[in-house]
Formats: structure tokens, sequence, C-alpha cells
């Protein structure tokens, strides 16, 4: 029986990871490479890297650290921010990733998402999707939107029907991000996760709003998550991965216990 | 040295770092005299069974590949490479290498948990591998590690006597499967922390044989 993945979510901007709280006011906390080895250590299952470079001559920056975080830890990784082609694609794979996410360059050209899959499969292809609560209509029937910009810009697209088109294009795994529940610590976005999760047949990561052990239980349960990515809950030393693993696995959640 | 087949299926880095960081000296090639003068060979491999059988043929790395299985090298199968050893695949219809008598099967849908849950395919993540039995490579690796999955179609060899390893993803099936000098896992070692590491390092140092 697969286990359920914990996965800790790295901001990186110019080569220095971050931690926003509702995307704004981002600050610094470490080097990526070096966080990356410790949760790689401390058991974490997969790890997330955002690239928040703002400008575009300083993703070679990014590159350097893909190479050497796949250098030191041997778990699967992923990297997101910034991935517009497939070309952008291809530079992060084969500097050691194994997988790259694409959000916003999706929702502008969802054809990436298939010829990224027939390129490198889709295993490799995440789609990160940002979502607000909406009012339910006619254009939003699941009362969930695709927003992009950091939440700032809303795309008319309702969340279900978007992962059901991604995971037809091929699309290998969702990171399902709730703008509402991020940085709040209140818990993840309980409704929206079952609705994306049990409509899929791709991996599910909730994402956005963990604060304790017991967010995390109730996702990966009732919430229907095959992975829970956590960032300030881990990165501000208020919890270590293992201690989260350790009260899941208590509670009888399968999560891997050895490494 | 190690000889990294590489016919064009998959990123290969990943396992060549592994081997970097255990101190073992690998190339990826596909040049037959580079893979013939190598004392052992990994065969990796993700994607789809037709595409990568044509390839290889094309290359004329099946005939290698058979040369160095009937020659007794260590030879060790990874993931796509795990399964296109076995004779057919029913992905594409593909006829593949036939190294070990058996078939590779897609899962069947819908699969279900314990817990009534339904399962997604592909199976992907961290599973367990129950041991069948004994065998060099695996020395060292207990019931508690987990590996990395990343598959939707499973091994299915013709006899148990290939089969050294189990995983569950609502049915049992082969995930690590043998024979000979051949050794082969569904999951990725170069991915699975430090248990798929010993692994790695177990192969690194086995001579090719075992008792069958």
């Amino acid at each position: 029986m697969l286990s359920k993945r914990i996965i800790p979510c790295l901001d990186v901007r110019d080569g220095k990871t971050t931690k926003g709280i509702k995307f704004q006011g981002n600050i610094d906390i470490g080097d990526p490479v070096e966080m990356a080895r410790f949760y790689y250590n401390e058991g974490a299952d997969e790890i997330v890297f955002y690239d928040i470079t703002a400008s575009s001559d300083r993703r070679d920056i990014m590159i350097d650290v893909v190479r050497r975080v796949a250098e030191e830890i041997f778990i699967p990784f992923s990297v997101g921010g910034g991935i517009r082609t497939i070309e952008d694609m291809r530079r992060v794979l084969l500097a050691g990733a194994e997988k790259v996410s694409v959000n916003t360059a999706a929702v502008q050209n969802p054809e990436i998402i298939a010829d990224g899959a027939r390129a490198f499969g889709s295993q490799c292809i995440v789609l990160g999707m940002d979502v607000k609560k909406v009012e339910v209509s006619r254009k939003i029937p699941s009362g969930y939107e695709i927003v992009i910009n950091g939440g700032r810009t809303y795309t008319g697209l309702d969340a279900l029907e978007w992962a059901k088109k991604a995971e037809s294009m091929g699309a290998g795994e969702i990171c399902l991000n709730s703008i509402d529940a991020d940085g709040t610590r209140q818990g993840y976005e309980m409704a929206l996760t079952p609705l994306i999760s049990e409509n899929v047949n791709i991996p599910v990561i909730a994402s956005g709003g963990a604060g304790n052990i017991d967010h995390i239980y109730d996702v990966l349960t009732k919430g229907k998550a095959d992975a829970a990515l956590v960032a300030s809950m881990v990165h501000h030393g208020t919890h270590t991965i293992r201690q989260i693993k350790e009260a899941l696995h208590a509670q009888g959640v399968k999560v891997r216990m050895w490494w | 040295m190690i000889a990294i087949i590489d016919y064009k299926a998959g990123n290969l880095s990943s396992v060549e770092r592994a081997l970097k960081k255990l101190g073992y000296g690998c190339r990826i090639t596909q040049r037959r005299e580079e893979i013939l003068s190598c004392e052992r060979i990994i065969f990796p491999g993700v994607g789809a069974a037709g595409k990568a059988m044509s390839d290889l043929k094309r290359l004329g790395l099946d005939e290698v590949l058979r040369y160095e299985f009937n020659a007794g090298k260590p030879i060790l199968g990874i993931c796509l490479g795990a399964q296109i050893i076995l004779e057919r695949s029913r992905e594409n219809e593909a006829g593949c290498l036939g190294l070990i008598k058996g078939n590779v099967e897609l899962f069947p849908q819908p699969l279900f948990s314990e817990e009534k849950d339904r399962l997604k395919i592909p199976h992907m993540g961290w599973n367990s591998v129950n041991l069948r039995k004994e065998h060099p490579v695996l020395e060292g690796i207990a019931p508690e590690d987990e590996f990395y999955f990343v598959h939707a179609y499973y091994t299915l060899p013709a006899s148990d006597k290939y089969v050294f390893g189990t995983t569950c993803h609502g049915m049992e099936f082969a995930s690590v499967i043998g024979h000979k000098n051949l050794i082969a896992v569904q999951f990725h070692p170069e991915k699975s922390g430090k248990a798929g590491l010993r692994l790695l390092e177990n192969f690194c140092i086995w001579d090719g044989r075992h008792a069958e």
C-alpha cells in the first residue's frame, strides 16, 4: 500500500529560500541546498522548489541550485516557477529534478502539458493549481476558480474542470494550492481537496494552510489527498518531519517511517 | 566500471549521480564495445515499451543485452528496464527481450485499498517490498524499507521462481524479479533514499551469482 507523502516546499528567490505569507512580505530563511539535505535526512518523501526569482536573466541560478541538490539528495524533487517552455522543462530535468510543475504557463497555453508529457513522460509533469473560492455560477460550477499572478488575476477557469482537462492532456500529478488557506496556518481547504482528488485518477498534493499535525492528518484522511505540502510549519522549526510522521503513524496513517 | 545503457529512454543522470555518490565509476553509453568492456550493466528506462524496444533494436542493444545476459555479466534492470526483459508487454503489445519468461500487464481498474478507497493508476509514490527470497542485491534491505515507484504496468513472470519481492497496490505484484545474473526492480533505487542506495551498492559488488 502506498504511503502518504510529506513534502516540504521551499520558495527560492535568487538562489535563497524564502517563505511568503499570502504571497507578501517574503523573508529569506536559508540556503536551498542545505535545507534540502536537512529535510532529506529528516525523512521528507519528496521536496518541492518554487523559483520566485523575478528577473528571467537570473534563472540560471536556479539551474545551479537544482544541480547541487541532485548531487545531495536521492529522493524525487520537483521544480516550479518560471517554467514556460519545453526547453525550460528540459533544463530543469537534465539538471536532476524528477518533475517540473507548470501553473500560469499551463493556464495561458494548456498545450504545454501535452507537449511536456510527450517529451518527458506524464510522471514528470505536475500541474500547479492556485485556487480561490468564489460564488457558484454557470461558468464556475464547482465554486472554485483558478487564479494566477499570486492570486491577483482570476482566469475564469473552473478548478474541477481544469484539473480534469489537465489530467486528460497528460499531467501526472496535481499540486493543489488554496490561496484562501495559504499562510493562514488554519488548516488545508477541506472541501476543495477531496473534490479534486476524488474526481481525477492522478495523485493530488494538498497545499496551503498547514499549521499543525491535525491539519495534515485531516487532509490525508477525510481530505483524500495523496500527499501534503508543508512549509512554515517545518521551516520555522515548530515541527519536524519526523514528529509529523510519527504522529501520523500513531494515528494509523501509512507513512514511510524508515529512511 | 558500470555501463548505464543509453537508449534515449528517460533521464539517466540520476542513476549516474547515485553511483558517483557511492564511489563507483560508470558511463552512460550506447556503444557496444564500451558496454562489453564494463564489468556490469544497469538497464534503466522510463517511457513506453514499444518505443523502448524499437530504439533498442535500432541501436543493436537488444542483441548486446542478450549476449551479456548469456555471458553471465551482472545486470540490473530498473523500472521500464525491469519490464522489457520479459517476453511481451501489453503496453503497445510490444515483443520484448525475453530474458525472463512472462509478460507485462496493465493494472486492472478499479483497484481498491483495504479501506475501500479507489486507488489511482499509475502506482506512484513510496511503497514497501515483501521480500520473498534472499538475494545478494537485497542484502540489508528491511521489510520496513520503502522505495519510490512510478508505473502503470506490472511484471507477471511465468514462474514464482523469478520473484524475489512483491508489492501491494490493491493487488500483489512482482516488484523485484531475477534470473541468474539478472536482477530487476520496478521501483527507482536512485530515488529511494538510503535503502535505494544500499540496493545499488549491493549490485555494484555482486558477482552475478545467487542460490536459485
